[in-house]
């Protein structure tokens, strides 16, 4: 089996989807879009924590009714976080009581778990898959950074982690719904990038050589795709990808965008270079780029979930920050 | 005036952290760091006094200020105590501004919790 762009021939639908989000991005230019916006980043718990826990668990369950179904119906479930050993996933995932596969793809893990949801569901293994990625700003602080009573300044370059959480729901071929009908999955990418607080230039490589390798495998051209979204690049990151592609002869200034700087108004947000976060793409796809695809605005996106695989500690032992970068293709057509 | 030159200093010294940030890839941490040592370095060669003298506490409240004191609290114990001071003299000397430190901010931490915005 070559390493080839892994087509799903039952074309998975997503039958349900949700997005839950915190408070900056409920005053971002998106948030009519989002099922639930809390003014509350705490959720009514008591730590930040918790807190992501909650919103996994609430987002769930929103996807979950909106799509017509109960736990039960569920077969298997894939769900990951930035937070140690994906925590906020499991606990918000616990009390459903479904098959639980957790991954870690730093900000890409949404792409990456829509890709093995609709994996699950083509193949055969289930009928009924469900996708979710979450992050927190304050818990991404602590993990990554300083806890925010610390109180430090960040540089223009840093993004805002995105407060949110996106679930979906894949099941066979409706002919009614989004389907997600290819997947490729990234390759570890190093270019020696070490600036822990310039994220968007350590994910662009790996984005960079996950897009070139798709249109090298696909028999497709960029213009045959009316949005190419990557996930959390940021203004600065998605310059860059831009120019990396373009000297591969991939023109993609036209029809591509970021989710980073789509979730945030940055005239009116202090939001640095854009947002970031497993939750980012999570949250605007599942609501934002849905609704689009549900109406048909969008027939044919890629989406290209990008994530910087580093921790505390190879920060401070002197390691670059490697990349990874998963892309999904999904259709509004049948 | 001697208020508008312990705020232009001490705003100064300020300035060259800021710049530090937005120009360079340190972190605030390496940043703060660096400070307590220059003032430790910089009382021990004799350069940092006259600062004192002129800008008062615009020269002893940044952390270049902190350095200044354990670095005369050394002096003075080793004045006294020998080469034992080199160890106690440091400490000793900002123990008012370290307690303070701890027990502000641990007050402040029963009264307030963090929030996400304005960061």
């Amino acid at each position: 089996m070559s390493r080839n762009i892994i087509k799903f021939k039952n074309k998975p639908s997503i039958i349900g989807s949700a997005s839950v989000t915190g408070k900056m991005e409920s005053e971002g230019p998106l948030n009519r879009f989002f099922d639930l916006c809390s003014g509350d980043s705490k959720f009514n718990m008591d730590t930040w924590e918790k807190a992501e826990a909650e919103m996994v668990r609430e987002c769930a369950e929103i996807a979950i009714k909106k799509s017509n179904l109960k736990h039960e119906d569920i077969d298997l479930s894939f769900a990951g976080d930035l937070t140690n050993q994906c925590a906020a996933s499991t606990f918000g995932m616990k009390d459903k009581k479904i098959p639980y596969i957790g991954l870690y793809g730093a900000c890409s893990t949404f792409a990456l778990s829509l890709g093995m949801a609709a994996l699950s569901v083509d193949s055969g293994v289930c009928n009924i898959a469900l996708g979710e990625a979450s992050s927190h700003f304050c818990s991404a602080e602590r993990q990554y950074r300083f806890p925010l009573e610390y109180g430090c300044q960040r540089p223009p370059s840093a993004q805002n982690t995105v407060t949110g959480a996106g679930c979906a729901i894949l099941s066979k071929h409706t002919g009614s719904h989004p389907s997600v009908i290819e997947f490729l999955p990234g390759i570890v990418k190093d270019f020696g990038v070490t600036d822990a607080n310039n994220m968007g230039a350590a994910m662009a490589p790996s984005c960079a050589d996950t897009v070139i390798r798709y249109f090298s495998l696909s028999d497709l051209s960029p213009d045959d795709f009316d949005l190419v979204l990557t996930g959390d690049l940021g203004y600065e990151g998605h310059n860059i990808f831009l120019s990396l592609i373009k000297d591969a002869g991939i023109d993609l200034e036209n029809n591509s965008d970021d989710c980073g700087k789509l979730i945030y108004d940055t005239n009116k947000q202090e939001v640095n270079s854009g947002g970031s976060g497993c939750g980012c793409s999570a949250s605007v796809f599942c609501g934002y780029i849905m609704e689009k695809l549900k109406k048909k605005e969008l027939k044919n996106i890629l989406l290209i979930g990008t994530g910087a695989l580093l921790n505390t500690g190879t920060v401070l032992q002197n390691e670059s920050i490697p990349g990874i970068s998963h892309l999904v293709r999904i259709t509004a057509e049948d | 005036m001697e208020y508008i030159k312990c705020f232009m200093f001490g705003g100064f010294l300020c300035v060259i952290a800021q710049v530090i940030i937005d120009k360079t890839k340190l972190t605030p941490a390496r940043i703060l760091t660096s400070y307590v040592c220059a003032g430790v370095i910089l009382t021990g060669i004799g350069l940092y006094e006259p600062l004192v003298k002129q800008f008062s506490c615009g020269a002893t409240v940044p952390l270049t200020g902190f350095g200044y004191s354990l670095a005369k609290g050394v002096e003075s114990a080793v004045d006294s105590n020998g080469l034992l001071g080199a160890f106690t003299g440091g400490i000793t000397n900002t123990a008012g501004g370290i307690t303070a430190a701890i027990v502000f901010s641990f007050l402040f931490s029963l009264i307030f919790n963090g929030k996400p915005e304005n960061l």
